[in-house]
């Protein structure tokens, strides 16, 4: 690869303090450590898909790219700059460059705003020498883009469906020409049907316009459709990051195979025969993640070194880290069930 | 004699923008030990038709039709009646574990309180017994942890709890209204793995409500897909999706991405679910049907065309299983979009 990456993100953390438990003064504050040090490189044009269960971080390492929680490591943009610690003010350049399209379609819309205003909103901030005229045009341009009709431009979200709502939100985060669009999970509340019109929708124009994006979502078939690439987190780490092809058919980390096999399929036979691989307890409290690897508490293949050590993301194209990697075979299944 | 018979069941609700049609006119017959899935999408009835067995529909419903319950007509039954079957005969398991249970309560309590008044039992003897009954849906160290408060629980054990509660009094009817949707993937397998642990030791017959197809094919012995308030399609699993005979049970499973095969573009039904207040005439599928034809003004009946497996379409069998949808006339997604609006939309923006 010899082109520049969009996004360079090197040992990024984000942690919370949290307030002290109890009343006494001198308890002192916990933290909550929800992103752990995370490392992936992002190419102009590619999809990297991140999915882990809730508690995971992954929403988080998005908000964090953002700015919009505080964090620390590196984030280097394509222009060389470090995004994390930027100012506000400094951060306002790179922000028409990022975009977010959020979960909850109607929740992330202004209700007592327009349409219109809504969409315009971010043309408006990043670029304010806009004629009026101007601004009217692009936003119908992009409306029209996006499958909504321009005409629709004076109402309110309310009138819209949920799945009009996702269209407007997209049409937002791009009217700015963003070279990178972080979707955090933008169909999960939508209905399969109406999903499938979004997807197609993300699809078409992330290869029209030339966009990065980012994809969120606990959904693992709609991960593996849209995504170039894979990044599985858990509990605020990176378990293994492939291309979406080789990390669904060849799963190394035994947490993406337990995750992989618990995916029901739509298919009787295949749903009914499949095996599945059962993960010992619950996720534990991130507040005091356990030591060495984060998932050692809970993987059929964990040994004193597990504990002892946090394995490193290796290898050549396909990363994982894991000191033990490798498809799981049925006697440590066995053992584990 | 069907443990369930449910015969030409309607439920309306009196709203501002009047008249809602929820539910149209659905007969149906469950066996004991049987599980029945109901899959359809927002709108579709699906929930609407579980809480009118239950009795448990909003003020401003009502149910009309007939509901047998091991010969007893439940459907609009005294709440006496209906105490007398709820919870120790039928149960319910809903979707939100976490707004369902009580947030004041202790779970010991919440669960003895059920078999004290359902059973007779004594404080004592109930919470002992309700230990047994978490322990049975595998929650670890149930007798230190039903002293807990529900917001205690993980969102997993939560739907545990709940699962446990339903299953106090051994009911002969299951039904789970979205178990699984609010839970993460390896949560999910490990309770609908529960669930058919328990319904096989129970000999509990089930009715999984859900819109994962998933889930479906994994879990149940029949699937009713709904849409609009009425039945599509009903048939076992195999040929639900080995040979779905009606095209809005095509269109579902085509806009589906699988994880266990290569990714193409989807093929997204066009449109959106029909607005009840202002439902179309005739089968509701007909705005977003590729095979829509001027009879669909009128529903067509769900009639039996194989042993076990009706549809309610008009057009032809062959056609739709050959795919050979009128192309031509298929609409935009965008222009679709439009016509499924709100009323008020529609109107205005069509020329």
């Amino acid at each position: 690869m010899t082109a520049k990456p969009l996004i360079e993100a090197r040992d990024l953390r984000v942690t919370f303090q949290l307030p002290a438990q109890g009343a006494l003064p001198w308890a002192k504050s916990r933290l909550l450590h929800a992103v752990g040090g995370v490392d992936f490189t992002l190419m102009p044009g590619e999809t990297l898909g991140i999915v882990g269960e809730s508690g995971s971080g992954k929403s988080t390492l998005a908000r964090a790219l953002t700015g919009l929680v505080p964090a620390t490591g590196r984030a280097i943009w394509q222009d060389g700059t470090d995004l994390i610690g930027l100012s506000p003010r400094q951060m306002l350049k790179y922000r028409s460059q990022i975009q977010m399209v959020f979960q909850d379609p109607l929740a992330s819309l202004n209700p007592r705003m327009t349409v219109g205003q809504i969409i315009a909103e971010p043309l408006t901030t990043h670029h304010k020498g806009l004629g009026r005229d101007e601004v009217r045009r692009r936003v119908k341009d992009m409306m029209d883009r996006v499958g909504l009709l321009p005409n629709q431009i004076n109402r309110y979200p309310h009138e819209f469906s949920g799945g009009q709502c996702q269209r407007i939100g997209i049409a937002r985060a791009l009217i700015v020409e963003p070279k990178l669009v972080i979707c955090d999970e933008p169909v999960s509340a939508l209905d399969v049907s109406i999903q499938a019109q979004v997807i197609n929708l993300l699809d078409e124009l992330q290869r029209d316009l030339g966009l990065a994006l980012i994809f969120i979502a606990h959904d693992l078939s709609v991960v593996k459709h849209i995504s170039d690439r894979v990044l599985v987190m858990y509990l605020g780490r990176v378990m293994e990051l492939a291309g979406s092809q080789a990390l669904y058919a060849d799963p190394q980390h035994p947490y993406t195979q337990a995750l992989l096999s618990a995916v029901p399929i739509p298919d009787p036979q295949l749903e009914r025969d499949k095996r599945m691989i059962p993960l010992r307890g619950e996720l534990p409290s991130p507040m005091s993640p356990p030591s060495g690897c984060v998932f050692r508490t809970r993987c059929p293949r964990a040994q004193a070194l597990c504990a002892a050590e946090r394995p490193a993301l290796l290898g050549d194209g396909h990363l994982t880290a894991c000191h033990f990697p490798g498809a799981l075979r049925p006697e440590e299944l066995a053992a584990s069930a | 004699m069907a443990l369930l018979e449910i015969r030409d069941l309607a439920v309306r609700f009196a709203t501002t923008d009047g008249e809602v049609s929820a539910v149209n006119g659905i007969d149906l017959d469950l066996e004991r030990g049987q599980t029945l899935g109901i899959v359809g999408e927002s709108g579709s009835g699906k929930s609407q038709l579980a809480f009118s067995i239950m009795g448990l529909l909003a003020r401003n419903g009502r149910a009309t039709g007939s509901v047998r319950f091991d010969g007893t007509e439940i459907l609009n039954a005294p709440p006496k009646v209906l105490n007398r079957i709820r919870a120790r005969r039928i149960a319910m398991v809903f979707q939100d574990p976490m707004t369902s249970l009580n947030p004041y309560m202790r779970v010991s309590d919440q669960m003895a309180e059920v078999l004290m008044l359902h059973k007779g039992l004594g404080k004592h003897e109930a919470v002992a017994e309700a230990a047994r009954m978490l322990d049975a849906v595998k929650i670890p160290d149930a007798r230190g942890r039903i002293r807990l408060y529900p917001h205690e629980f993980s969102g997993g054990m939560r739907q545990r709890v709940m699962i446990a509660m339903a299953l106090l009094c051994r009911p002969d009817l299951l039904i789970a209204d979205e178990p699984t949707t609010a839970l993460d993937v390896t949560v999910q397998a490990q309770i609908m793995q529960l669930l058919a642990d328990l319904q096989r030791e129970f000999g509990m017959a089930m009715i999984l409500i859900t819109h994962d197809l998933g889930v479906v094919a994994g879990a149940c012995e029949r699937v009713m897909v709904m849409y609009g308030g009425r039945v599509m399609e009903r048939a076992p699993v195999g040929p639900i999706f080995a040979d779905p005979a009606h095209p809005y049970t095509q269109g579902l499973l085509a806009a589906i991405p699988r994880v266990d095969q290569k990714g193409e573009r989807l093929t997204a039904i066009p449109g959106s679910p029909p607005n009840m207040t202002n439902p179309p005439p005739g089968c509701p599928f007909a705005p977003r049907c590729a095979y829509a034809m001027p009879a669909c003004e009128t529903m067509p009946p769900l009639d039996a065309f194989a042993p076990g497996r009706e549809r309610a379409c008009h057009a032809g069998l062959a056609t739709v299983r050959a795919g050979h949808a009128p192309q031509p006339d298929l609409p935009e997604p965008a222009a679709a979009d439009l016509e499924e609006a709100p009323a008020g939309i529609l109107q205005e923006a069509k020329p």
